[in-house]
This record gives C-alpha cells, sequence and structure tokens, in this order.
C-alpha cells in the first residue's frame, strides 16, 4: 500500500506539469487518430458505403478469392520457412559460439533494412532471364520470377527476421544451465530441445509467428516487383488492391482492403492474448 | 525472492507429510532404517592430474592436482574467478581441459561423454526444469536411460522421502521455496545412481538462515549415502563445515589441499592463511614483543583468536610480555564482543568474553599475542611468542 504521504508527493510531482502532461497525451491521440484511425475507418466506410450486398459480391468475385488463395498460400509457407530459421538460428546463435557469429546476427537484421523493393531486385537478378541462375531452370522448366515460387521466395525474405529475433532474447535470458542438466543425464540433443528448451520460447514463438504472419500478409513491395501481376496467378491481395484501385473500381479495391484490415485486427487480438498469456504462464513457472 | 515461500517452507500443513525444515529430514520413521536408499554402484575415487584450462586469454586451471578418496566429501574453496567452478564442470564434462587427465574410480574419463561418466550435478542456481513438475525433474535422468515406468515410481518415491518432499510431487519449481528447489536439485542429481556428485555453489542462492540447516543437512544425506561428493563454495565457513577434505584455489592454481583443522592449523601459503579464518596481516611484526627475532620487514598473518586482552582490574598474566593498547571499537557478536585495538600502531581484532569487566573504545588495556603466521618467501609458518614459550607457561593454544 502506498503511503498518504508518497501519494501526495507523487500527484505534486506529476501536477506541477499539468499542462504538458495534456497537451502529451493530447498530441499522441491526435498524431494516432490522423494517421491510423481516420484512414482505417474511411476504408471501412469505403467498402460498405453501399451496403453489405456490394461489398459481398466485390470480394466474392473470382478474381478476388484467387488473390486471397495466394496470400494465404504464400504467408503460410514463408512462415513455416521462416519459423524453422528463426529457431535454428536462435538455438545457434544462443547456443554455439562460433566464428561469424556477429556477422549472422547482422545478416539477420538486413531485411529489416533494406527496402523491399530491392529484396525484389534480388530476386529478379538470380532467377530471371538476366540471371546467373537462369539457364539451370529454364533447362528444367521452373519458373521462379513472375510466378509462385517467386511470391513465396520475396516474402520469405522480408520478414525471416521476426521469428529469429523474438527468440533469441528469450534464449539468452534462460541461459544454458537447464540445457546442460539435461545432456548430464543423457538427454540428446532433439530430446533437451523438445523437453527443456522448447516450453520456454513457445510463447516468444507464437508471437514471432503472428508478427511473421501479419508482415506476411500483407506484403507489397517486394512481392510487386516478383509478381508481374498475372491476375488470377500471381497476384496476391495487396497487389489486387492496388490493381482495382489503379483500375478505379474503388468499391472492389476498398472491399478487398477491408478484408486485410480484418485480418490485421484478427492478428492484433491474436497478439494481445498470446502477450497476456505468456506473462501468466511466466508468472507461474519462472520465478 | 525466497522470502516469499518462506511461509510454505515451514509453515504447517502445506502438504500432507511435509515439507518439514530440513534437519529434521533424515530419521524419517516410515523407511526402514538400515536401507537408504543406496547408490547401486559404489562410490568412485577421483583425481585430477596436471589440467590445464583457458578461456581466451584467462587461465582458468593451471596444473591443478590432486585427489579425493572414495566416500569422501570434498570442497573446492577460493574467491570468484579462483577457478574452483571450471575445475567442477571439467570433472562433469561440461568443460573440456586443454591438457591434463581426469579420472573417476581409476579411469580416465577426457573423452567420455559427461552422461556417462557417473556424475549427478546440481548447478548453482538448480537449473530446474521449470515447466516440469518436481517428479518428472527427478524423473528425467531415469527416462533417458528408458528406465521402466514402475521402476522410476519407485525411485522417485524413495527419493521424495529422502528429501521429506512426499506430495508435492506434482508442483512446478516456481512453486517451491529455495531450499525445497535445492533438494528437489538434490534428488535430481541422485536418481541415476550417480558414482559421484558435483555441487556447484549448493547454497548461494538461499537466505542465511536456511543455509545452515541445508548445509548440515546436505552433509548427513552425503555421509549417509557414501556417495563420494565435490562442491565449490567461496565461503571458507561453509567449507570447513561441511567438508572432508578441502581444497583452496586461487588464480587458477591449487594453493594447498587439506582436512579443514590442517589448513586452519597449518596454512601452507598467505593466501590460505588470509583466506582461512579471521585473519588480518601485520606487516613488520617483528615490533610486537615476543617476535623480536622476525626478519626486518617481514609480513604475517593474525587471529583474533591468538590475542588475550586482559580483563581490566585483574591481575595481568606475563606481565612482561604484555602489550599496551587502547581499545578502538567494540561490537557485539553475540557470544562475545569483538574488540578493535590500537597497538604500536597495529589495528588488531581481539575476541573478549561478556562475562569480563566491560570494556569501552578509549580504554587502555593489556594485551598478549600469542602467536602469528608468519609469511616467508610464499610459505606461510606457525611462529609462537618467544617469550612466553620460553616461560614455559605451558598456555597451550588449541584450535
Amino acid at each position: 500500500m502506498r503511503s498518504g504521504g508518497g501519494a501526495a508527493a507523487a500527484r505534486d510531482w506529476r501536477g506541477r506539469n499539468r499542462a504538458l502532461r495534456f497537451l502529451l497525451i493530447a498530441f499522441c491521440f491526435a498524431f494516432i487518430s490522423v494517421m491510423l484511425v481516420l484512414p482505417l475507418c474511411q476504408v471501412l466506410w469505403k467498402a460498405f458505403e453501399f451496403g453489405v450486398a456490394p461489398f459481398w459480391r466485390s470480394v466474392s468475385d473470382q478474381y478476388a478469392i484467387k488473390a486471397l488463395h495466394l496470400s494465404l498460400l504464400t504467408t503460410a509457407l514463408a512462415v513455416a520457412c521462416n519459423t524453422s530459421f528463426g529457431i535454428c538460428a536462435a538455438w545457434a546463435l544462443t547456443r554455439f559460439s562460433f566464428r561469424g557469429k556477429g556477422l549472422l546476427i547482422t545478416l539477420i537484421d538486413v531485411p529489416f533494412a533494406v527496402s523491399p523493393v530491392i529484396a525484389g531486385l534480388v530476386f529478379i537478378m538470380t532467377f530471371g532471364r538476366l540471371g546467373w541462375a537462369y539457364p539451370f531452370l529454364s533447362e528444367h522448366d521452373i519458373k521462379v520470377v513472375f510466378a509462385v515460387p517467386g511470391l513465396v521466395l520475396a516474402t520469405i525474405f522480408v520478414t525471416f527476421p521476426f521469428v529469429a529475433r523474438e527468440i533469441i532474447p528469450v534464449l539468452t535470458a534462460r541461459g544454458t544451465d537447464e540445457e546442460e542438466a539435461a545432456v548430464l543425464m543423457g538427454a540428446g540433443l532433439l530430446q533437451t530441445f523438445r523437453r527443456v528448451t522448447f516450453p520456454h520460447i513457445r510463447w516468444a514463438l507464437l508471437y514471432g509467428v503472428i508478427l511473421c504472419t501479419a508482415r506476411a500478409m500483407g506484403e507489397f513491395g517486394a512481392v510487386s516487383v516478383v509478381s508481374g501481376h498475372l491476375r488470377g496467378r500471381t497476384n496476391t491481395l495487396p497487389l489486387h488492391i492496388e490493381i482495382l484501385f489503379r483500375e478505379y473500381h474503388t468499391l472492389e479495391s476498398f472491399s478487398c482492403a477491408a478484408i486485410l484490415v480484418a485480418a490485421a485486427v484478427l492478428i492484433l487480438v491474436a497478439r494481445n492474448v498470446v502477450e497476456g498469456v505468456s506473462r501468466k504462464d511466466a508468472d507461474y513457472y519462472v520465478r | 525472492m525466497c522470502v516469499n515461500f518462506k511461509k510454505g517452507e515451514d509453515g504447517p500443513g502445506a502438504a500432507p507429510a511435509g515439507p518439514r525444515p530440513p534437519e529434521a529430514a533424515p530419521p524419517a520413521p516410515g523407511r526402514p532404517a538400515a536401507a537408504p536408499p543406496a547408490p547401486s554402484r559404489p562410490p568412485a575415487h577421483v583425481r585430477v592430474e596436471g589440467v590445464n584450462k583457458a578461456f581466451g586469454d584467462f587461465q582458468a586451471a593451471r596444473d591443478v592436482s590432486f585427489g579425493l578418496p572414495e566416500g569422501t566429501l570434498g570442497a573446492l574453496l577460493g574467491p570468484s574467478g579462483s577457478g574452483k567452478t571450471t575445475i567442477l564442470r571439467m570433472i562433469a564434462g561440461l568443460e573440456t581441459p586443454d591438457s591434463g587427465d581426469i579420472l573417476i574410480g581409476g579411469a580416465r574419463v577426457n573423452d567420455v561423454h559427461p552422461s556417462r561418466r557417473g556424475i549427478g550435478f546440481v548447478f548453482q542456481n538448480y537449473a530446474l526444469f521449470r515447466y516440469m513438475t518436481v517428479f518428472d525433474n527427478i524423473a528425467f535422468g531415469l527416462k533417458t536411460q528408458k528406465t521402466p515406468k514402475a521402476r522410476i515410481r519407485e525411485r522417485v518415491g524413495e527419493l521424495l522421502s529422502l528429501i521429506a518432499m512426499e506430495g508435492l510431487e506434482g508442483r512446478y519449481p516456481g512453486q517451491l521455496s529455495g531450499g525445497q528447489r535445492q533438494r528437489v536439485a538434490f534428488a535430481r542429481a541422485l536418481a541415476p545412481s550417480p558414482r559421484l556428485l558435483l555441487l556447484d555453489e549448493p547454497f548461494a542462492a538461499i537466505d542465511a538462515k536456511v543455509r545452515k540447516e541445508l548445509r548440515s543437512w546436505l552433509r548427513e544425506m552425503i555421509i549417509r549415502l557414501r556417495i563420494t561428493s565435490i562442491f565449490v563454495t567461496h565461503d571458507q565457513a561453509e567449507a570447513i563445515e561441511v567438508a572432508d577434505l578441502v581444497i583452496i584455489t586461487n588464480e587458477g592454481r591449487i594453493e594447498q589441499t587439506g582436512t579443514p583443522v590442517e589448513l586452519y592449523r597449518d596454512p601452507a601459503t598467505p593466501f590460505v592463511a588470509r583466506f582461512v579464518g579471521e585473519s588480518l596481516i601485520l606487516e613488520n611484526y617483528g615490533r610486537l614483543i615476543g617476535f623480536e627475532d622476525a626478519p626486518l620487514g617481514a609480513a604475517c598473518a593474525l587471529r583474533p583468536e591468538f590475542v588475550h586482552i586482559c580483563p581490566p582490574g585483574q591481575p595481568v598474566q606475563f606481565g612482561n610480555s604484555a602489550e599496551d593498547g587502547e581499545v578502538e571499537s567494540v561490537s557485539f557478536r553475540g557470544a562475545s564482543l569483538e574488540v578493535g585495538l590500537r597497538v604500536k600502531g597495529f589495528s588488531l581484532t581481539a575476541f573478549y568474553s561478556l562475562e569480563n569487566p566491560p570494556v569501552s573504545p578509549g580504554d587502555r588495556v593489556k594485551l598478549l599475542v600469542y602467536r602469528v603466521y608468519a609469511f616467508e618467501g610464499g610459505k606461510a609458518r606457525l611462529v609462537n611468542n618467544s617469550r612466553l614459550a620460553s616461560q614455559g607457561n605451558g598456555y597451550n593454544f588449541v584450535i
């Protein structure tokens, strides 16, 4: 219990700059409203401007559905790939010391620093007509660029730091002693991971997967470069929205955008649930 | 952190069978008296021979050699950074020595996987599996050995009763007190019946009150199980009270190996003389009466129990050997007073019985210095006060 004197002192301390406090909070709300809330409301309002029926017609258009399917497919593949990579990278970086560790840590952050357009161009220059891998690919009749594999690769590139970045701090903080204990008692590497390490990282992992999913669903830049914009074949939902918008199909465009907004809201809710559960979990087990 | 759990530790009825205070654990009545869960493998003697280990530029172990007979309890004692934990981890196989041999039960184990060395290891912070129950923690080593389920249940039950934690097997480590966690860590290490038990700072994470109880509990356990054990500590009182054999490390080297009494009575090096007991260092102690033979400028270590304060108002024994001193400070130490004295420019400490007439700062008193540990070229040697000895007073100082 805080004593009365302490509370009064705290009030004084905060009250001294009452005006500044008000301004700070008001500014934050104003900023978020103008930058985020109003535009998002605008999207929803536009989508439902003429009621539910036109909205439904827009989103059940065959190309919209194909775009949604493609988005879900690339997201699923990219997240699966980045989850395995993230676990491996985090495990290697926190459990072994080796030459080039610093380099690896830096490289993992590259997608955060590099523009997604460049990520797309990298794949064009590798697998496209001018790329060094093109002769091999055309010989075996494998299409990467302007096809689904290219979309997946670009999405992977842009989102691979998320899972690793979430797990590394947890593994660092937990230390290695539980794993050493397990190894001393004869557990193999996989058994140690499954029974000792994984319970520690499961929430961080899920959190990383959620962030990764959110980013993969909405990825535009890199995907736009490698897509080729073949409607119904290589258009993900964000690309589809852009094309509709460019063709002045405002209602259809905003209707599809509303789907992405809904997905984002779902992901945010999931994130908050995971955060809450993991905190409770930590209170229960880790003291 | 531990404070939160103190209630659970001592509180009545926290569980059907306990938890009782640790020292009450050993004579559990329900168990057949003569058959504690003894290790099925005989205890092994341990030898470390000429072991070196460096981490980059830091030399953690330099030519470390010692031996520990089977069934004894050894302590690796030294200040932090002295290499004691590294030595323990090398015995366990968690670190690989750069050179030298490690022998357990007579066989060289340098190339043997940690899990096949037949050791149990208690980590400094216990390293209990936080996402497993007490039962699963203790059972872990048995499960990896593919022990049959029924046998696992039986063995875990034995160990739970050994650590007096029956009924708590469903709890998670986060729900236990510090002392209970330590006992679970102990049981987990013992479950696969190791030949050798290694404990890294086993009492460091426990508050002072419970620490003393656990110390004697652990010692009784280890003696009862007759398992060779080595524990690491930086607390000399802990090592001296608990261990049969103490190995003192400093800067990666072994300073001295011996029984606690040997180390206390016969410190081989200035470091040991300083580190064991509550020693003060005196420079140029030849100024003290009775130590005039000391080489010029020689230093020594002096323990409080080597200094006797003559109670004021009582006849002074050996008056011609007594120094004049001034009381600088008096602090209450429970059974006695600790008195800080100023003598010929030295600051000394002595114990003073509460039975005697009180002294207070500023008082002038007579005092006798019986003996010191003189430092001579990296060695320490016991030197008696020559005047007291020559008087043949028979005043024999016994530790």
